[in-house]
C-alpha cells in the first residue's frame, strides 16, 4: 500500500501552524501563567509580589471553607449527573414509543436546550423567591418553609433543581437518537425471547446505549462542574455567603471578587489536574470496556 | 471613488478634531438603575457647562466587577481617568502606590484650590492616606441608618429605639403584639460590625485600624461582638428579627412591603424608597447603640465609594479629570446628587445649602445620614483600611449565616472569622512586598 505525505516538509507544518497557535496563545500560555502565579502573592495591580512556594495551596487544604466547597462539588456533580441522565433516560424510552405528535412533543423536550444558564438562574430565581415564589408556597404546603439563599440544603437544592432541568434536553436528544440507532431486527429477536419489558430494556437495549450513555457521563460531569456557574452565580446572588458553592464559582469569588490572584490560581491549577485526571479516565479506563458498533 | 471619499472623510474628522479639541476622559462607576440615571445627569450637566472637556461614564456593574475592571484594565494599560472603588476595596487600590494619582496632588497641580477641611469631618480621612492626604475623592458617601415605618410604630404605640436595650424590652416585644417582624437589616458586615465599632468608638484592627501599617490583626473577636451577636441570635429566635439571606434586596423588600418595621439599611437608599411610593409613612433616625458598653455613641463610618484618578494619563486629561472633580465637589452639584439619592452630601457648603434651601424640613429623614457622620469622633471612628476586605466581609457573611441558621456557635464563628480574617491580612500583607 502507498503511503500518502506531503512531498515538502514545511508545508504540513505551516498547515497546523494557525491551529498550533491559537491553542498556544489562548490554552498553554494563560495556563503556564495560572501555574506561575498559583506560587506568588501578587498585588492585584501588578507593582509588587512575593514567592510563597507551596503555601498557596497549603492554605487552600487548611481551609475548611475550601474543603466544604470541595464535598460540595462532589455531591452537586453526583446528583446533577445521575438525576440528569436517568430522568433523560427516562423521558427518551417513553418519547421514542409515542406514534402520534412525536416531534411535537420531542420539540417540547428540548426547548429547554436554548436557555443560557444565568437565564435558567433566574427563571429559579422567580420560581423559588423566598417571599413570593410559587415553588415556595407549593413546598409550603407540606410544612417545608422553603428559604432560598437563607438555608443551606434549601439553596443546595433549588441548585440541583434547576442544573438539571437545564442539562435534560441534551441527554434527552442524544438518548433518544440512541435509541432510534438501535435496529429493528435486534428488538423483535428481543421480543421474542423476553416478554418483560423492563427485562428487555436492560438486558439489550441499555447494553447498546453504553456508548451514549458513557459520552453523555463525562459531558454532564463537566456540565456540573463547569458549566452550571451562571447558574450558581444567579442562585446566591453574587453574595456567596453561608449558600453553598462549587470549586470553579470559588476561583472566581476569590480571584475575581476578591483580587487574591495567587490563591485563586492555586485553586484553579487543582481544577486542572481534575480535568487531567477525568480525561485519562476517560480514555484509559472505560473507553476499553465500551464497545462502539 | 471610494478610496477617495474614505481619505476626504478622514480628513474632515480631524479638521472637526481639531476645531474643538475636546479633550475626552471616561469614568467607570458602579451606580445602576436609579442612581446610574443620576450619575449620567451629572456628566451631561459638566459637559454641557464647558467647552474643553468631555466625560463618558461607563456602567461596569457592581462594586467589585468595578474594581476588578479596571484593575485588568490598569494592567493592559487601558484605564479610565476615573475609577469608582468601594469602602472594601480602598486597601487594595491605596496599597497599590502608583495606580492612582492622589486627588489632592491632581486637584493642587491643576489649580484647584483644595483644602481638606472643607470636608465634612466624617467624610474627610477614610480614603486618606496614614499622614491625612486625601487619596481617594469621597463620592458616594453613605452610612447605615435605621429607618422605621411611621404607621407600624404609632400602631404599637412606641418610639423609634435609641438604644439596643429599648429595642429589646420595649420596641421588639410591642411591634410583635401589633403584628410586625421588628427588625431586619441589610448587610451584616457592615452594619453589626464595621459601624458597630465605630458606633461604641471600640478599634477594629491593630496599627491605628489599618491605616499606618499592612500587617495589621482584625479585633473582631471581641466580647462587645460577641454579646451583640448572641442578641441577635435570640432576637431571631424570639421572632424580634427577620433575616432573609446576605442579598441586600431579600432583606429590605419585607420592609417595603411593611411586614418589618424597622429596617437598617444605607442613607443612600432614601431616594430609592421616596421613589417606590410607599404605601406607608417612613422615616429614619440614628443606628442604636448599647448602653451597656458605652453612653457616648459617636459617629458612624462613611460608606459608599469614592472617585480615583487613575495614574498613566495624559496631563490633558488629568487635567480634565481635576476639572470635573471641581465641578462635582461644588455646592450646587452635590446638593443635587445628595437630593436625588440620599448619599450625604461631602462638604459643609452644599450641607448649608441644602439646609438653607430647606430639604430637611420637606425631608427630615434624608438629614439623618450626615448628621450621625457629624457626631462625635472617636480615636477609632476615622475609618479602616484592610486587604482582601471583599474576602474578610465574605467570611463574615458565611460565619453570620451560619450562627443565624444554627449551624455554628457565636463563640465558634467569631473564632473562625479572626482566624481566616488574620490570615487574608497577611497574605495581603505579603502581596505588598
Amino acid at each position: 500500500m502507498k503511503r500518502a505525505g506531503f512531498s515538502i516538509r514545511w508545508l504540513p507544518i505551516l498547515l497546523l501552524l494557525p491551529q498550533l497557535s491559537i491553542i498556544l496563545i489562548f490554552f498553554y500560555w494563560p495556563a503556564a501563567h495560572a501555574v506561575r502565579s498559583s506560587f506568588f502573592l501578587q498585588d492585584p495591580f501588578g507593582f509588587g509580589e512575593t514567592f510563597v512556594g507551596l503555601k498557596n495551596y497549603t492554605s487552600l487544604l487548611k481551609s475548611s471553607a475550601y474543603l466544604r466547597s470541595a464535598q460540595f462539588t462532589v455531591i452537586f456533580t453526583l446528583m446533577v449527573t445521575a438525576l440528569s441522565l436517568s430522568l433523560a433516560l427516562l423521558l427518551a424510552v417513553k418519547a421514542d414509543k409515542v406514534i402520534k405528535g412525536a416531534k411535537t412533543y420531542r420539540t417540547f423536550l428540548m426547548w429547554v436546550y436554548a436557555v443560557a444558564p444565568p437565564v435558567a438562574g433566574v427563571i429559579g430565581l422567580v420560581l423559588f423567591d423566598q417571599s413570593w415564589g410559587p415553588l415556595k408556597e407549593f413546598f409550603g404546603l407540606f410544612g417545608w418553609d422553603f428559604r432560598l439563599g437563607v438555608d443551606y440544603f434549601d439553596t443546595a437544592f433549588a441548585m440541583v433543581v434547576i442544573s438539571v432541568w437545564k442539562q435534560l434536553p441534551v441527554n434527552f436528544i442524544f438518548f433518544l437518537s440512541g435509541l432510534q440507532s438501535i435496529p429493528k431486527s435486534v428488538r423483535e429477536a428481543a421480543l421474542i425471547d423476553n416478554r418483560s419489558a423492563s427485562g428487555r430494556f436492560w438486558d439489550v437495549t441499555f447494553p447498546l446505549l453504553a456508548p451514549t450513555a458513557f459520552f453523555l457521563l463525562i459531558i454532564n460531569i463537566t456540565y456540573a462542574l463547569f458549566d452550571t456557574f451562571g447558574i450558581i452565580d444567579t442562585v446566591v446572588k453574587g453574595e456567596p455567603s453561608n449558600n453553598p458553592m462549587t470549586l470553579v464559582y470559588r476561583v472566581y469569588v476569590d480571584g475575581f471578587r476578591g483580587n487574591d490572584l495567587g490563591g485563586s490560581s492555586a485553586q484553579s491549577v487543582v481544577l486542572m489536574v481534575l480535568v487531567l485526571a477525568l480525561t485519562v479516565f476517560q480514555f484509559r479506563m472505560v473507553e476499553r470496556r465500551i464497545h462502539y458498533t | 471613488m471610494k478610496h477617495l471619499s474614505f481619505v476626504s472623510a478622514a480628513a474632515l474628522a480631524l479638521v472637526a478634531n481639531t476645531a474643538f479639541a475636546e479633550t475626552e476622559i471616561t469614568w467607570w462607576h458602579a451606580m445602576g438603575g436609579k442612581l446610574g440615571d443620576t450619575v449620567n445627569q451629572i456628566a451631561a450637566d459638566f459637559n454641557a457647562s464647558q467647552e474643553d472637556y468631555t466625560i463618558t461614564p461607563v456602567f461596569k456593574g457592581s462594586y467589585e466587577e468595578t474594581l476588578t475592571a479596571g484593575i485588568a484594565a490598569f494592567r493592559a494599560d487601558e484605564q479610565p481617568n476615573i475609577m469608582q472603588v468601594f469602602d472594601a476595596g480602598a486597601a487594595t487600590v491605596i496599597g497599590a502606590k502608583g495606580a492612582t494619582v492622589p486627588v489632592q496632588d491632581l486637584l493642587e497641580a491643576n489649580g484647584v484650590d483644595f483644602d481638606i477641611n472643607d470636608y465634612i469631618s466624617g467624610v474627610r480621612y477614610f480614603y486618606a492616606d496614614a499622614d491625612g492626604k486625601m487619596i481617594g475623592m469621597p463620592f458616594n458617601s453613605s452610612s447605615p441608618i435605621m429607618y422605621f415605618n411611621v404607621d407600624a410604630l404609632a400602631a404599637a404605640g412606641v418610639e423609634a429605639p435609641k438604644t439596643w436595650e429599648e429595642f429589646e424590652t420595649v420596641t421588639a416585644p410591642a411591634l410583635v403584639a401589633a403584628g410586625y417582624i421588628p427588625l431586619a437589616e441589610s448587610h451584616s458586615p457592615w452594619i453589626f460590625v464595621e459601624n458597630f465599632m465605630s458606633r461604641h468608638n471600640l478599634p477594629f484592627a491593630t496599627n491605628d485600624n489599618g491605616y499606618t501599617s499592612a500587617e495589621t490583626q482584625i479585633l473582631v473577636n471581641s466580647d462587645e461582638l460577641k454579646m451583640h451577636w448572641t442578641n441577635v441570635k435570640e432576637w431571631l429566635d424570639e421572632g424580634y428579627f427577620g433575616w432573609y439571606g446576605a442579598s441586600w434586596d431579600d432583606n429590605q423588600t419585607p420592609f417595603e412591603e411593611g411586614n418589618v418595621a424597622i429596617w437598617l439599611g444605607s442613607s443612600g437608599s432614601f431616594g430609592g424608597l421616596m421613589q417606590k411610593d410607599l404605601p406607608f409613612e417612613f422615616s429614619a433616625t440614628y443606628l442604636p447603640y448599647w448602653e451597656s458598653i458605652t453612653t457616648e455613641p459617636t459617629q458612624t463610618f462613611i460608606g459608599g465609594a469614592s472617585l480615583f484618578a487613575m495614574a498613566g494619563q495624559s496631563d490633558e486629561e488629568n487635567a480634565a479629570t481635576a476639572a470635573f472633580f471641581e465641578y462635582l465637589t461644588s455646592p450646587e452639584v452635590q446638593y443635587m446628587w445628595h437630593s436625588e439619592t440620599g448619599y450625604v452630601p461631602i462638604t459643609t457648603a452644599a450641607y448649608e445649602l441644602a439646609k438653607e434651601d430647606g430639604h430637611y424640613d420637606r425631608f427630615p429623614a434624608a438629614e439623618v445620614g450626615i448628621q450621625q457622620l457629624s457626631l462625635a469622633s472617636g480615636e477609632n471612628t476615622k475609618g479602616y483600611r484592610m486587604g482582601f476586605y471583599v474576602q474578610i466581609r465574605d467570611v463574615m457573611n458565611r460565619e453570620f449565616g451560619r450562627i443565624l441558621t444554627g449551624e455554628t456557635s457565636v463563640d465558634d464563628a467569631f473564632a473562625t472569622i479572626e482566624t481566616e480574617a488574620n490570615e487574608l491580612l497577611s497574605r495581603f500583607a505579603m502581596t505588598q512586598g
